[in-house]
């Protein structure tokens, strides 16, 4: 709890820093505003004030510096204007309506979670497979742990244009995209996971004579757990980004992508803000549940993450 | 037809797997080539089950081209390809990650004199980083136009927070033994952050840094969906996909393959040198 003061603090110079850059991204454009609106501003045609920057415009004319937060298609829009749309966009609209940030949430969140239960489910599969199988371990780990350094996601647009031509479309082609992405992590943690545990405990199980599905189910599934929750983590920010990433550049009609593609196309910023800041709080609500379901977890099991 | 295509996919698949299986299970199988060359037989398995499927059953080049047919149009393209590599990768990814690399040093080691900000900025960093960050790739493109800075723009921007995080956390690293230790010999701020503090701080930097090469290639791609000049690989694959020209994008997939594991292979490399002292590099006996 002694790090709540720090982190408010922090939150609270990058909301400053965010204000005080409101003013000179949007000077121009409040300035031209105020001319058709028989404001006095200097200079007085938009050429001169084109050869001037933002933050000598704004010294020039404070008395502007007000209107430069409230403009309706701003360049950037201040704190409050982006608050406001999303009150509007999830609390005021009703979710079936298409203007409302929770059906186009939900959208994006149904393919992430159908993907990431897929990428999840087969990714433990495979590691179990790596760990008891020796051929499997030397042919496919070396390709997993490169695969991680390619990126995936530009595939994004031509498995949804693959699929699209096999007729395979809407929420499958999204969730094959959120379970590649959460695919490889969950590899890689859970075969370090199922590793884990040291000679001594594996000779331990010997003395006891244990079969190896029970040297599985007591042992080495229950030490992976803590990796098992790191890739968790990992794989379901990678799947909310996939998802989003695999709505933009497909003509999706609905979704956090499809909406920040429509506030960019018909010069509506406040769109394109609201659904970035509410897709940023629903991957820090996925990695948040999924934090407080490691925490319950471990400390059921008895482990205490170092 | 179908069956003899599948019998024969089947058979490639027993052939590559009975050479693997022999070769992992064999007396050799601890040999540095026996390690190399059993993923280079599982991947060309793979490619050649794909290649004998493709043509057996007639799959349409739309749907998904044979890897020999990528294979000639990434040689027949190449100064195109070459190209599109200059501008996303080089102008975009690389200045993005140069400048984004240089900012979150300096707020870390800024940061790093007040115990109460590094205690703020790691929750608010690692969250940060877990952000879809990509999606202000339009915003960007809109403030900066669309040429190659708003791509360094959006890389910079997401490849600063998993590297602020990591040097952060990193600089934190000593033990106060080893901190004392300096105080012993007199040495003040300066000389302990360079004597002890940041080397010590290396194999996390080098960990954000690795990090940071996927995000950034992600990062100058998908930016280009939002708009590019007619050059660039995020460009070429949004437009070949138009064009259901499918063997373009993914000769453009193996150039960002490439890339992608060079740039991790390099950033290993530089790691090996600095940190050679670090237990993780220690050769396996």
């Amino acid at each position: 709890m002694k790090s709540v003061l720090p982190v408010l603090t922090i939150v609270a110079a990058i909301l400053f820093v965010w204000v005080l850059a409101v003013i000179p991204m949007n000077m121009h454009l409040t300035a031209d505003q105020a001319q058709r609106d028989g404001l006095a501003v200097s200079p007085e045609t938009p050429a001169e004030r084109q050869d001037h920057s933002g933050l000598g415009l704004s010294l020039r004319n404070p008395s502007l510096l007000g209107l430069t937060f409230v403009q309706e298609r701003p360049r950037l829009p201040s704190p409050h204007q982006v608050a406001v749309e999303m009150w509007d966009t999830i609390v005021m609209k009703k979710i079936t309506s298409k203007r409302s940030l929770v059906y186009h949430g939900w959208v994006t969140l149904s393919a992430t979670l159908l993907g990431f239960a897929i990428g999840t489910g087969l990714g433990i599969l495979l590691a179990v497979g790596i760990v008891y199988n020796r051929a499997m371990d030397m042919s496919v780990m070396p390709w997993a742990i490169a695969s991680q350094t390619i990126p995936i996601l530009a595939l994004a647009p031509m498995i949804i244009v693959m699929l699209g031509a096999i007729g395979i479309q809407g929420l499958l082609p999204k969730a094959i995209i959120s379970a590649y992405l959460s695919f490889f992590p969950v590899v890689v943690g859970m075969v370090k996971g199922l590793r884990s545990p040291d000679g001594m405990q594996l000779d331990l199980l010997r003395t006891y004579h244990a079969s190896p599905a029970q040297g599985f189910w007591k042992l080495r599934l229950p030490a992976s757990v803590p990796y098992l929750f790191a890739s968790l983590k990992i794989g379901i920010s990678a799947s909310l980004v996939g998802a989003i990433v695999a709505e933009l550049p497909t003509g999706a009609r609905a979704g956090f992508g499809a909406r920040m593609l429509v506030g960019d196309q018909y010069g509506q910023p406040l769109v394109t803000w609201a659904a970035l800041f509410a897709a940023a709080i629903t991957a820090a609500a996925l990695v948040g549940l999924f934090s407080l379901l490691e925490r319950l977890t471990l400390r059921r099991m008895g482990m205490v993450r170092a | 037809m179908t069956w003899v295509a599948i019998i024969g996919a089947l058979a490639i698949w027993a052939v590559g797997w009975f050479i693997n299986t022999r070769l992992a299970n064999g007396p050799k199988s601890d040999a540095r080539l026996v390690g190399l060359l059993v993923p280079i037989i599982f991947g060309l398995t793979l490619l050649l089950m794909w290649e004998w499927l493709v043509r057996m059953l007639e799959v349409n080049a739309v749907i998904l081209p044979p890897p020999s047919a990528i294979g000639v149009r990434f040689v027949s393209e190449l100064p195109r390809l070459w190209a599109d590599f200059e501008q996303t990768i080089i102008k975009g990814a690389m200045t993005g990650y140069f400048f984004g690399a240089v900012a979150a040093f300096a707020v870390a080691i800024l940061a790093d004199r007040s115990d109460f900000l590094t205690r703020g900025i790691l929750p608010v960093g690692g969250f940060m980083a877990a952000l879809p960050i990509v999606g202000t790739a339009p915003i960007f493109v809109k403030w900066l136009g669309s040429g190659w800075e708003s791509k360094a723009a959006v890389v910079g921007v997401m490849v600063f927070f998993p590297i602020l995080v990591n040097t952060v956390a990193g600089l934190r690293d000593t033990t106060a033994m080893q901190r004392d230790l300096m105080r012993t010999y007199g040495a003040g701020y300066w000389p302990s952050l360079f004597k002890l503090r940041l080397p010590a701080a290396m194999p996390f930097i080098f960990n954000g840094l690795k990090i940071a090469t996927t995000l950034a290639l992600i990062g100058a791609i998908v930016a280009e969906f939002f708009g590019s000049p007619t050059v660039g690989m995020g460009f070429r694959i949004s437009t070949s996909v138009g064009q259901l020209a499918l063997d373009m994008v993914w000769a453009e997939i193996v150039v960002a393959a490439i890339a992608g594991s060079t740039l991790y292979g390099l950033m290993a490399w530089i790691e090996g040198r600095v940190t050679f002292w670090h237990p993780s590099q220690r050769k396996q006996l």
